[in-house]
Parts: C-alpha cells; sequence; structure tokens
C-alpha cells in the first residue's frame, strides 16, 4: 500500500503560517486590525490561496485515507471558507491562540474537522506533522473537535448546531468587554434542520450583532440525501434575510468573493451576516464531487494518489 | 428561595463585573433591581433554553461569569445536550439556576415537575450540582458557585419557604451542614425538603427517638467523610428529596454505600415514585401524594430504626 504521509503539499507548515502570520510578538492585534481594515499587505493573494487550499485539500484527502474516516467530502466543501478566512481575513496570531481581542471562528461543522486541522497547522497554530497522528490512538486530534487539546480550536463541536448559539455569546461578550473582534461561525445546510440554529438566528439580530458573520457551507447534500428534499431549506437566503440577517449569496469557492465578503463585517447595516457560500461537496477532486456516496467513504490508496493528482500535488 | 436568589445576584452583580444573568423570558419584576443597575448585563434570550445555554457558554469562554436562570424543568432536560457539551465539555463556568425544583410548580402539572433533574445532571463529567436548603443557603451557594471554577448547577424551590438556618451557617460546596445534632437515626435532607426533615425530626423526637438533621445542598461532590461519619454512628440514615428516588440524593448516597463493606446504619429513601403526577394539585398535596411529609418520613425513619435495634440488628452490627 502506497504510504501517504499527512504532511506532503511541499508547502513548509510552519512558513506559511510565518509568513501571513500578524508578526508574532512583535505587532499587536489591534494593530494588526487596523491593517486588515486597510487591506495589508501582509494578507495572501488570492494565487497563494488557491495554492494553499490545494495543500489543505491534499492533507484532507490523505488524512482521510490513511485513518479511513468518513465526511471527507463535506470537509473538502468548507476548505476554501477556511483558507480565505485563515489566510486572508482573521486577525489571529497563532502564537498567542488565547489573545482576547483575536477574530473567532467556530467550524460548526464538526464533521470537517480535518480541514480545519490541517488549516490550523498550516497557519501556524501547531506544528504540522501533528496532523499525522489524526486518530491514533491518544492523539489530540478526534474526528470531531475535542476541547483544549490544541490551540486555535476555539469550541467542541461534532453535534450539529451548537457553534452559532455559542457565536452568539462569544459576540456579546465581546460587545460587553469592549473589544472589536469578529465571530465567524461555519456551518453546514444540513446543520440548518436544527432548532438551535433558528433559536440562535432569531437573538443575534434583536441585540444587532453586527460582528456575527454565519458562514454556511450551502452543497445542497446532507448525509442521506439533497438537503432541500429532506427539510423545505431553500431559500436560504430569504430565510436568513427574514430572520434579520444581513445576507450575501455568493460562490464558497471563489476565494476573492469570500475574502471580500468576510472582510465586509461589520458591514454598517447594524445586522449580524450571513454569508450563503454555495459548494460542491467533495470541491476539487473531480470524482467526488457532488457525490455524496463521499460523505461516508474513505478513499483507497488509488483514490487517494488520483485525488492528489488532480490536486497537483503529486 | 427566589427573592433570595435575585436579591443576592444583584449583589453580586457589584462584587463581580464579569457577572451576566440569562434568562428564558421569566423573572417578570423579580430581577428589576438588577435589571436597572446592571443593564447591560442582562439578556433575555426568550423561550429559547438550547439557544440561552450556547449563548452562556460562549460568554464564559470570553471570560464572563454567566448565571442563566428559567424554570428548573426547562433549564435541565430541554437543553440537555447543550449542557454536556458547551457547559461541560469545555468545561466552562457557567451556573445553571432552575427555579421551581422538585413538585415547587405541583399545580402547573408534570410539564412543570422536576423530579429527574439531579440525576441526568449529576451524571454529567465537570457538573456540580447543589440543591440550597432555604434562603440563607441559596445566598451562599450562589456565592460559592461563583467562586468555583467550573460549571454549577442550583436547584432552587420557590418563594416563601421557611427559613431553617438561623444565623449564617459555614458553606462549602461538597460539605453537608448538620442543621440539628442526634444520636439514632440521621435524616439527610437536599433542597427544599430540609424544612420538613425538620419536622420530621420533631415527631421522632416526641416519640423518643433522637434525629440528626443535615442539609446535603451537594449531591455532586458527595460529602464523602460525612457519609462514612454518618453510616458509621447512627442505625438509621434516611435520604430526604423532593425528586425521584432513582438517582437523586438516595440514589447517589445508594451508590456511595455499594462501593463499600457494610456499614451500621441501614438506607432509606424517600422521593417521588417513578411515576408522572397527572392530577391537580397544589405543592402540598403532591407531597401527600409521594408521603413526602414529616409524618411519613418519621414513621419510615422509626421503622427501619426499630429493626436495627431488634435482634435483627445484630446482623448488621460489626
Amino acid at each position: 500500500m502506497t504510504e501517504v504521509p499527512a504532511d506532503g503539499c511541499g508547502l513548509d507548515g510552519m512558513g506559511v503560517g510565518a509568513k501571513y502570520g500578524n508578526g508574532g510578538a512583535v505587532k499587536g492585534l489591534a494593530e494588526d486590525r487596523a491593517l486588515g481594515a486597510a487591506g495589508g499587505e501582509h494578507r495572501a493573494g488570492i494565487g497563494e490561496l488557491d495554492a494553499i487550499a490545494r495543500c489543505i485539500r491534499g492533507c484532507v484527502v490523505r488524512m482521510s485515507h490513511k485513518a479511513r474516516t468518513a465526511h471527507l467530502a463535506s470537509a473538502l466543501s468548507c476548505v476554501d471558507i477556511l483558507v480565505a478566512a485563515y489566510w486572508a481575513v482573521l486577525v489571529i496570531d497563532p502564537a498567542r491562540p488565547e489573545n482576547p481581542a483575536r477574530d473567532r471562528l467556530i467550524l460548526s461543522k464538526g464533521h470537517a474537522a480535518t480541514a480545519l486541522y490541517a488549516t490550523l497547522a498550516y497557519r501556524g497554530f501547531f506544528p504540522t506533522n501533528v496532523l499525522d497522528s489524526y486518530t491514533v490512538a491518544g492523539s489530540p486530534l478526534s474526528e470531531h473537535p475535542s476541547p483544549g487539546r490544541l490551540p486555535g480550536i476555539e469550541a467542541a463541536t461534532g453535534s450539529l448546531g451548537h457553534g452559532l448559539p455559542l457565536g452568539v455569546g462569544m459576540a456579546l461578550a465581546g460587545r460587553l468587554q469592549q473589544y472589536e473582534y469578529r465571530v465567524f461561525v461555519v456551518m453546514s445546510d444540513g446543520e440548518c434542520n436544527e432548532g438551535s440554529v433558528w433559536e440562535a438566528a432569531l437573538l443575534a439580530p434583536a441585540h444587532c450583532l453586527d460582528r456575527l458573520v454565519t458562514i454556511i457551507d450551502y452543497n445542497k447534500w446532507q448525509a442521506t440525501g439533497r438537503s432541500n428534499d429532506i427539510t423545505a431549506l431553500c431559500s436560504l437566503r430569504e430565510k436568513w434575510a427574514a430572520f434579520g440577517w444581513s445576507v450575501r449569496e455568493i460562490d464558497g469557492h471563489d476565494l476573492g468573493a469570500l475574502v471580500a465578503e468576510m472582510q465586509n463585517v461589520p458591514d454598517g447595516t447594524n445586522k449580524p451576516v450571513a454569508i450563503i457560500a454555495n459548494t460542491v461537496k467533495g470541491r476539487g477532486v473531480s470524482f467526488m464531487e457532488d457525490d455524496n456516496n463521499w460523505h461516508y467513504r474513505s478513499p483507497d490508496a488509488g483514490e487517494a494518489a488520483a485525488a492528489l493528482r488532480e490536486l497537483g500535488l503529486e | 428561595m427566589r427573592n433570595a436568589f435575585a436579591a443576592e445576584l444583584t449583589k453580586l452583580g457589584a462584587e463581580l463585573d464579569s457577572l451576566v444573568l440569562l434568562s428564558g423570558d421569566i423573572g417578570n419584576k423579580l430581577f428589576d433591581d438588577y435589571k436597572l443597575r446592571f443593564p447591560k448585563r442582562f439578556l433575555n434570550c426568550g423561550v429559547a433554553e438550547a439557544n440561552m445555554i450556547g449563548v452562556a457558554a460562549g460568554m464564559a469562554q470570553c471570560g464572563l461569569r454567566p448565571v442563566a436562570y428559567t424554570i428548573n424543568s426547562f433549564i435541565t432536560t430541554r437543553c440537555l445536550e447543550q449542557i454536556r457539551l458547551d457547559v461541560c465539555y469545555q468545561n466552562v463556568p457557567v451556573i445553571l439556576a432552575g427555579v421551581g425544583s422538585g413538585l415547587s410548580y405541583a399545580g402547573l402539572g408534570s410539564t412543570h415537575h422536576s423530579c429527574e433533574d439531579i440525576a441526568v445532571l449529576r451524571v454529567l463529567p465537570n457538573m456540580t450540582v447543589v440543591c440550597p436548603g432555604d434562603a440563607t443557603e441559596v445566598r451562599l451557594a450562589l456565592r460559592a458557585a461563583l467562586q468555583h471554577g467550573g460549571p454549577v448547577y442550583i436547584r432552587l424551590g420557590k418563594k416563601g419557604e421557611p427559613l431553617v438556618h438561623t444565623g449564617l451557617p459555614r458553606f462549602e460546596i461538597g460539605k453537608g451542614i448538620v442543621v440539628r445534632g442526634g444520636e439514632d437515626v440521621c435524616l439527610l435532607s437536599t433542597g427544599n425538603m430540609l424544612p420538613v426533615a425538620v419536622q420530621a425530626a420533631d415527631e421522632l423526637a416526641q416519640r423518643g427517638v433522637s434525629a440528626q438533621v443535615v442539609s446535603m445542598h451537594t449531591v455532586k461532590p458527595l460529602d464523602d467523610e460525612l457519609l462514612a461519619e454518618t453510616f458509621w454512628r447512627f442505625t438509621t440514615v434516611v435520604t430526604l428529596e423532593e425528586h425521584s428516588v432513582h438517582g437523586g440524593l438516595g440514589g447517589s448516597v445508594a451508590e456511595w454505600l455499594a462501593d463499600r463493606p457494610p456499614q451500621r446504619a441501614r438506607l432509606c429513601r424517600i422521593g417521588t415514585a417513578d411515576t408522572f403526577l397527572r392530577e391537580a394539585g397544589e405543592q402540598d398535596y403532591a407531597r401527600e401524594y409521594f408521603g413526602l411529609t414529616a409524618a411519613n418520613v418519621a414513621a419510615s425513619a422509626l421503622r427501619l430504626h426499630s429493626m436495627s435495634t431488634s435482634k435483627r440488628a445484630s446482623l448488621f452490627l460489626p
């Protein structure tokens, strides 16, 4: 069997993190926020983001293959969202992951944990070789993110519908403590079945939480079928607008659009922001795209190698 | 207990800038003073308990000290997964305060009864379960819970329960309070049954049996030291709670007992039966229905005590 290491996309993990980092101990987050708002030059360009996204996709494929774990297609679906956020939007410092002024990103669709793990590792929150321990007994990297095991993981997720209420709490705490941080919550469309999502969706606009953002990875699938067949999700845009959110709908694989929309927070409407990111489940690997079998399947060695070739990583 | 909770919370609000009160759309007028003094630190989350717990956990993750308050039955089983994952799994200092514990709101029907909450919450890792016995204990429990670093569930009664403590007892989470000393039997009470325990001790005294009364305000963690001494000193130990006999204080003490060599005392658990109450009636009626009365407690204690002082007792004595 082909041995496929987790770290092997030609990008030096810590290097990628350091290059786009916020300058570690040298610069403060407040200064970064000013830089970010002004479109500071330390942010990655679209070409670089694309290369990073391919690297992260490669990691995700390798991890799913090696550990034989499910949810590969769900992870591939949200890679661009995470890459745009972590390399071009979030005001964060991997060297100070607990800084109270940092922007927060909650991966509420915790089953896409491989995408988050790879993103955090390559962004410099922890060494990329930690990714090799994914699902190994005793490892901090379980199939859904555990709390307090690794820097950068903002919430323990895995059961759907928890991220947005947590995000509302974080946004309210930020306002009360007079921080300017923003809270991004990445959810799946299937997750919008959960009642707690809509409880939070009702509360956030009542308090004008304009620094709270939900990004819905709208790949039109959930575990066992089309999301719009299982519940009446359509139109997500109208639902979130009706709940009082500032809604934008974009191509969730267009890194430029993702960066632009995520940077435009708060947007002056005094409302929380819902970004409906139209995505393709399994994005980046032709034979996985929009094929829901890859919700549960993991690739064998041949399939993993083919996927990596398509991603230009072999 | 309810008014004592609101008054103490208002006091604590002045002492602790990070204190935030979340309400599930109840407590109309109750928190007026708090709201007036700390308008920014009050959040009515609406009738959406699952979200309220998640919001509280998110706040706690960012350094605030949220106290989430609503009716007992809704702040426990309604949002259990949020308590389990957002609060306990992440181990953040959220205080859950439920009002109307046990049969306090008997007249509202079983939707508003809360006789399973101790069992359900005490099994969650990192959770501490505190059931104050009177208004004084409510004040002390809230203060202690805010000093405690992790998740705490405070189980409140309603308003107007009799005050048991005349002074200010020493209150520590996990340590029972001996309310009255005794020699023969020991009544371990949790929550709003404390006044009943005191009455039962009076009745026992009239029949020549000396009863100790302990407020076991903390069901988790149990007061190991106190239990060890109690089961050695007395012939009979009775647990009292406005909660199912399954999994509450009685259940916890039975588990404690099962892990140890035979003790001198025998255990009698008094609580609600494994059934829903499906008829009208206020708290007194419901207590009567389930045998949660001083007369029944005294009779049960007496029965067990006479058994253990008869010949059969030699089986249990060292």
